[in-house]
């Protein structure tokens, strides 16, 4: 493997990581919150759809991802109604936004377009393009670092960078803010929160929006910048391996940006070898592509430390003495 | 949040807090009628009650958990309204609730600006905090680390934490609810002690226990609750523990365990350097040798979490562990698929589990059904392929006249006891059965003084027929009084093993507390 060829497949594994990203941070406000959220998924699914379907409508694609992070709000919203407001189970509400995700995203593409599922191809401005960072092509010959600013860092769509500044931006919230330490506390005792005068509900409802804009945000990249257009299920299980970075983390932001940025690797090179010869055995890409999951099973069985998650995920939560 | 300021009549200081004629009905139960008190400032106050009287409701009330339906709140003489905690706080109301309510991976500093942030960012909160803690810490000697982690400090220190939390919120009125039940003698004497020192400095104080000597020792004036009412409220110098335990339980009640002396047998149960690994792989019990005799009770006192649950789970059979453990001469197994509930019942040894609610009774299942679990198997209650349901009610109605469970309904579910009668419904089964050994961890946990009357001399009872008792309880109190012997265990050893009559609780207090006992 050459050093461009090397290039291209770190610079396609920042793409492929930039949804995991948006998914993996939703999930970190959410959870941290003590809201388990399952629906990451569904909310990217929704988002890439409205997206993509609102800016071939409009021409406009920042029209189209406010719709994309709209649509994702409603769902991260009536996930809230189900498991805050009404103490629903909240794995069983997640499942729900998925499924109600994945066939009302086809039923209304079918309707709206009547193209088989999906949405017709988005050009010029109905999509993000690649933005040149100053000086990329001035700077291009020098060796070595020249390209991996040029191919690297300069070229990718203003999502990949909002994505990746929202990584020390979540890290400063959480922990430098009060909005972070309530946040944090709520998900680890609610009843702490609660009798310090503070509205349990308010803040769940908010980490739970918090985490729809992210999800949203996931979508619309997705369709609008990685992809031109929205192709039914396209999110292709993205939802699943962002919880599972945010476990290999362990719900820390900047290891959940260096996790991300390996599953997204790892996708890359699944997408651009059917196989790879290791010392004279080949590695099935099946198994590139089941590596997240291996190694947060790995992580689970606690055999590279422990992961715990915030106390009070997954419960609802009622007063009591 | 505060009305028209309306003050209270006289030269005399207003009461620091005043209720006046709170209700408060759940459905159909009257949770709390008509209740009013009124506390003056810099004085302990204590509220006594058995459960379900309605001293945590008129707590939640004050705390603005819940609204009272009818009633008025006066503090420092002005009529306050609570709708929420914010409310309560911003009144000048701290509460240290039973179950602190911390979170337990925050330093002691996140714990207390944890809603009273002095601003978006946490910097400069945590700074003040920080110098704000150092004045208290002198101002009530109440030192502790700022930077140290909740869940390594001790219950105690936690609990410390607690009342810095309130007054780091400038707290006046501060209410305790049953602050002792999870500390050491030692650990209580320093509660009260720091609870003296902010009465001197002006601080009003409720606390809210079951426990008469705290109340007889501690406070200066005291009320007592029955089934939802206030029914006395007098100054502690003025009354008696017999008095107050007859005003809340309505009849007169024997305090004292009425028993005659011990007249031990054989050994019947004989533990030999018996250790136990929990699943974390932290040995809770390590290596202890304990014996108990026919006809005596043997009381195993320690704080909660040193390895008494691990041992009385163990003898159980309901875990696993290594040593050995005879009874009436014949070796039990200590793992495997013989160490089991089932076959240590057939072994004439009986358990009533500290957690009747999780471990001694299925809570939906009815009465009828919980009397014979663990006996199930017994031929006697076979019929044919099913059980012989004839059998299994009459058995049940048995228990239920004999240990008087109220209401004597065996087809209620036994979530729908009182804490008291689910009790008796655990033990009436056990007992029943006339088991050599019965293990009986934490028999009145919960449980209101007439019924601990009741369960205290059905024990009794049982030793003087002949039976050996091992009695697991975090109350020394109880200890005391049912016991024989007493051994005490802290950090999975036996510290030491005492005749009930030659020790006392200062004694006992200093071995729960991990001092090694001076040789006997």
């Amino acid at each position: 493997m050459d050093f461009l060829t090397l290039i291209q497949v770190l610079d396609s594994g920042v793409r492929l990581a930039t949804p995991l990203i948006f998914a993996c941070f939703a999930g970190l406000y959410s959870e941290r919150a003590g809201v388990v959220d399952i629906g990451l998924e569904g909310k990217m699914l929704m988002a890439a759809f409205l997206s993509a379907a609102v800016a071939f409508m409009t021409g406009s694609v920042l029209i189209g991802l406010l719709a994309g992070v709209a649509g994702s709000l409603m769902l991260a919203l009536l996930h809230g109604v189900a498991s805050i407001t009404f103490r629903g189970n909240q794995l069983i509400a997640g499942v729900a936004i998925n499924f109600l995700a994945a066939g009302i995203t086809v039923l209304m593409a079918q309707a709206w377009f009547q193209q088989g599922g999906r949405t017709p191809a988005l050009v010029g401005d109905a999509r993000f393009e690649p933005i040149t960072l100053p000086l990329a092509e001035t700077l291009q010959d020098i060796p070595f670092l020249g390209p991996i600013y040029h191919e690297l860092i300069s070229g990718h769509s203003l999502l990949v960078y909002i994505a990746f500044a929202i990584v020390p931006l979540s890290w400063w919230v959480l922990f430098r803010t009060r909005f972070g330490l309530r946040l944090r506390a709520v998900g680890e005792n609610p009843a702490a929160v609660d009798t310090a005068g503070i509205s349990v509900i308010r803040l769940r409802y908010s980490a739970v929006l918090i985490c729809g804009i992210l999800c949203g945000l996931g979508g619309v990249y997705m369709a609008t910048a990685l992809q031109a257009g929205f192709v039914k299920d396209m999110t292709a299980g993205r939802g699943f391996i962002a919880l599972a970075a945010l476990i290999f983390a362990k719900w820390r932001p900047w290891q959940a940006m260096a996790t991300c940025l390996l599953f997204g690797l790892l996708q890359s090179v699944a997408l651009r070898y059917q196989s790879i010869e290791l010392g004279g055995i080949t590695i099935p890409v099946q198994l590139m592509e089941a590596l997240p999951y291996i190694l947060t099973i790995i992580i689970l069985a606690g055999l590279i430390g422990r992961a715990v998650p915030p106390l009070a995920s997954g419960e609802p939560y009622t007063k009591e003495n | 949040m505060t009305g028209s300021g309306q003050t209270t009549a006289g030269a005399a200081p207003a009461p620091a807090i005043e209720l006046r004629g709170i209700s408060k009905a759940f459905g159909p139960v009257q949770a709390n009628r008509d209740i009013s008190i009124s506390v003056m400032p810099g004085t302990i106050h204590g509220i006594i009650g058995e459960n379900g009287a309605g001293k945590s409701t008129l707590m939640s009330i004050l705390y603005g958990f819940y609204k009272a339906d009818k009633g008025e709140i006066f503090i420092q003489g002005r009529r306050t309204l609570i709708p929420d905690s914010q409310a309560a706080i911003a009144a000048g109301i701290g509460m240290v609730f039973q179950h602190f309510k911390l979170v337990e991976n925050f330093s002691v500093l996140e714990n207390i600006v944890l809603g009273a942030e002095d601003g978006a960012l946490l910097k400069g909160s945590l700074a003040k905090a920080r110098s704000d803690l150092l004045h208290l810490a002198q101002e009530y000697e109440l030192k502790i680390d700022p930077d140290a982690l909740i869940e390594k400090l001790s219950v105690g220190h936690q609990q410390r934490v607690e009342i810095l939390k309130a007054l780091y919120r400038q707290a006046e009125i501060l209410i305790l609810d049953e602050p002792t039940g999870v500390l050491t003698p030692s650990e209580a004497d320093q509660l009260f002690r720091i609870l003296d020192r902010l009465r001197d400095e002006g601080k009003t104080i409720i606390i809210i226990t079951h426990k008469l000597r705290e109340i007889i020792d501690y406070t200066d004036t005291v009320s007592v609750m029955r089934q939802g009412e206030m029914t006395a409220t007098v100054k502690t110098a003025d009354t008696s523990p017999e008095h107050l335990a007859e005003l809340m339980v309505g009849r007169k009640v024997l305090l004292r365990v009425d028993k005659v002396p011990a007249k031990p047998g054989d050994t019947v149960l004989e533990i030999d350097n018996l250790k136990v690994i929990d699943e974390k792989g932290v040995e809770r019990v390590k290596g202890i040798s304990l014996d108990i005799r026919a006809g005596e009770i043997l009381g195993l006192a320690g704080v909660a979490g040193n390895g008494q649950s691990e041992l009385l789970d163990v003898l159980g059979g309901i875990r696993s562990g290594t040593g050995s453990i005879r009874v009436n001469g014949t070796s039990l197994p200590l793992s495997g698929a013989r160490c089991s509930g089932q076959h240590r019942r057939a072994q004439g040894i009986a358990h009533v589990p500290e957690d009747r609610q999780r471990e001694g009774l299925i809570m939906n299942f009815a009465a009828w059904e919980n009397a014979v679990f663990g006996y199930h198997h017994d031929p006697n209650y076979q019929s044919g392929l099913f059980m012989d349901q004839t059998a299994l009610r009459d058995t049940s109605e048995g228990h239920i006249d004999r240990f008087d469970i109220r209401p004597p309904i065996a087809n209620l579910a036994a979530g729908r006891f009182s804490g008291g009668n689910q009790q008796k419904i655990v033990l009436a089964r056990e007992i029943e059965r006339n088991p050599d050994l019965l293990l009986v961890g934490q028999p009145t946990r919960g449980v209101d003084i007439g019924a601990i009357e009741f369960i205290h001399q059905q024990i009794v009872r049982l030793r003087d027929q002949g039976k050996a008792i091992l009695l697991v309880s975090v109350e020394l109190e109880e200890i005391l009084s049912l016991s024989d012997r007493v051994a005490v265990m802290f950090d999975g050893q036996i510290m030491g093993t005492r005749i009930t009559a030659d020790t006392d609780e200062k004694e006992l207090g200093l071995m729960m507390a991990g001092m090694k006992a001076k040789a006997a």
